[in-house]
């Protein structure tokens, strides 16, 4: 017993090394996430599955976070993180509410989404963001973020470890085509609800095949003017 | 009431055992306009007179939602009681976030309570000027509280503070056996008529009154101007119906042509011969 107490008489010498970290604050939960602005109507969606390292934790957590009538927050990553940030907004929601007696329009939601992340930049919320809502016109929205708050509002995003093999596919079937390209090509039809909705239980039954973390069933939230719907898709289960 | 010479300072006893300051506070809070409460077994309903300050400006704000499940009404010195509904909406949310389910009624009311008893206890502190009433819905079920500057509370099952509360107190004292039975549409017409008694001699209108109403499975909602003025117009309605079944003793067609009096207020029946007649008025 009296040997633990005794200072080792190396150690001064010794050189101090940082030891291999043995406990991690963070843990990736996995999971894709995805959205789809259109003229009218948003389309958020994420798959059901939560895993740790490689086991499956359960197959149907819902990533996806209502926060206003007109914003849904859809999330992947640390779910611990996120479920504190979906809290954290919530509350921020309220006091709004409060003090202007109306709900927060999905711009600025998405302007205190960033400046949350923001606050936390030295110790940051795990948490892969996509905010999908109708703006105060009423036209579909999509703001992208990373861990850290930096964000930019598009047509369409992916976020999670699906990410890498949904995004090349939305790029290739929504993005405009470049003006510089000859012949000139015209603007791209506006895409309608339903083919957004398909489109996206397409994406994500492809990404099922390839990303492990990717399965079990898809989780689906169209908000629109009548308000909002949910669809659930089942996914490979493997 | 007479100036003391022991009330200058909040924390200076007066021979007779009394804190002078803290009653000057209550005072403030007779002096401000009337808000009135009352509960059923479902509701709560909390209704004010909004006087305003001079004939140019807007009445002050003295509903205030604090959550879903509570609201107040305050009488008194309104600047306090903003600042005071901030706290209770702070500790509504913070509970909300710790525990994931809505902050009891009375325990809300024991914070307010103590936080007012504090400025009754230091010199550099003066008593808040400003009454509460507290209507919330809990799994106990709907709860109205007086909150007061001295530091206490109670509850009760209706009440009145502010100036002129008496005359809507002793409505309610003949009225209050009835309340627990009440619909939600009685329950706010009862409101409305103690409001009446407040504002004596003035007609009640959307403008000079507000009402609010929680519920079970009812938010915490301040009535719209609109649905406000079809409540005070049913009860006009509802007097000429009293008076006309008096009369000629019969129901049906004189309560027919009365709804179609009334104007387009959403289908709540203004007694088509089933509520008993002491409902309205004795």
């Amino acid at each position: 017993m009296s040997m633990m107490f005794a200072p080792r008489l190396t150690e001064a010498a010794a050189p101090t090394t940082h030891a291999a970290p043995t406990w991690s604050p963070y843990d990736n939960n996995g999971g894709t996430c995805v959205a789809i602005a259109g003229e009218d109507y948003c389309v958020i969606a994420a798959d059901t599955r939560m895993s740790t390292g490689f086991s499956i934790l359960t197959r149907n957590y819902s990533k996806i976070h209502q926060i206003t009538d007109k914003s849904v927050l859809a999330s992947s990553g640390f779910q611990a993180d996120i479920r504190a940030l979906q809290k954290n907004l919530d509350a921020r929601h309220q006091i709004y509410q409060h003090q202007h007696s109306k709900q927060m329009s999905c711009p600025a939601m998405a302007q205190l989404l960033s400046n949350t992340l923001y606050y936390k930049r030295f110790f940051p919320y795990y948490a892969f963001n996509v905010l999908g809502g109708l703006d105060s016109e009423g036209k579909g929205c999509v703001y992208t973020y990373d861990a850290v708050g930096s964000y930019e509002r598009s047509g369409y995003s992916s976020q999670g470890t699906g990410m890498q093999l949904i995004m090349p596919v939305l790029d290739n079937q929504l993005k405009s085509a470049s003006p510089l390209v000859l012949p000139l090509r015209q603007s791209t039809t506006p895409l309608s609800e339903v083919e957004a909705v398909d489109l996206v239980k397409d994406t994500f039954a492809s990404a099922a095949e390839r990303d492990i973390y990717t399965g079990d069933g898809v989780e689906i939230v169209i908000v629109n003017r009548d308000g909002i719907r949910h669809e659930l898709m089942d996914l490979k289960r493997d | 009431m007479f100036r003391n010479q022991y009330d200058t300072d909040v924390t200076t006893w007066s021979p007779a055992g009394r804190l002078h300051q803290v009653e000057y506070a209550m005072e403030a809070v007779k002096q401000g306009s009337a808000a009135i409460g009352l509960r059923s077994k479902t509701h709560v309903v909390l209704a004010t007179v909004n006087k305003a300050s001079s004939e140019l400006s807007a009445h002050q704000k003295k509903l205030f939602k604090i959550d879903n499940h509570i609201g107040i009404a305050m009488a008194g010195l309104t600047a306090d009681g903003r600042v005071l509904s901030r706290y209770m909406r702070s500790e509504c949310i913070n509970h909300h976030f710790v525990f994931e389910s809505p902050l009891p009624v009375g325990r809300l009311v024991v914070q307010v309570a103590d936080k007012a008893q504090v400025c009754t206890q230091r010199s550099w502190k003066r008593p808040y000027g400003v009454g509460l009433l507290v209507a919330g819905l809990d799994e106990t079920g709907p709860h109205l509280y007086q909150n007061c500057p001295s530091g206490n509370y109670s509850e009760y099952q209706a009440f009145a503070i502010g100036s002129r509360s008496q005359a809507a107190k002793t409505y309610l004292e003949r009225k209050f056996e009835t309340f627990m039975e009440c619909t939600k549409e009685e329950l706010i017409r009862h409101a409305l008529f103690a409001v009446k008694e407040s504002l004596q001699e003035e007609e009640l209108s959307s403008g000079n009154c507000g009402v609010a109403v929680v519920g079970i499975d009812e938010p915490f909602v301040v009535l719209d101007p609109k649905t406000l003025q079809s409540y005070i117009e049913s009860l006009e309605t509802g007097k000429e119906e009293q008076q006309t079944m008096e009369e000629t003793g019969t129901d049906d067609r004189q309560s027919l042509q009365v709804q179609h009096e009334g104007t387009g207020s959403r289908g709540i029946s203004v007694g088509a011969g089933d509520d008993s007649p002491t409902d309205m008025e004795t």
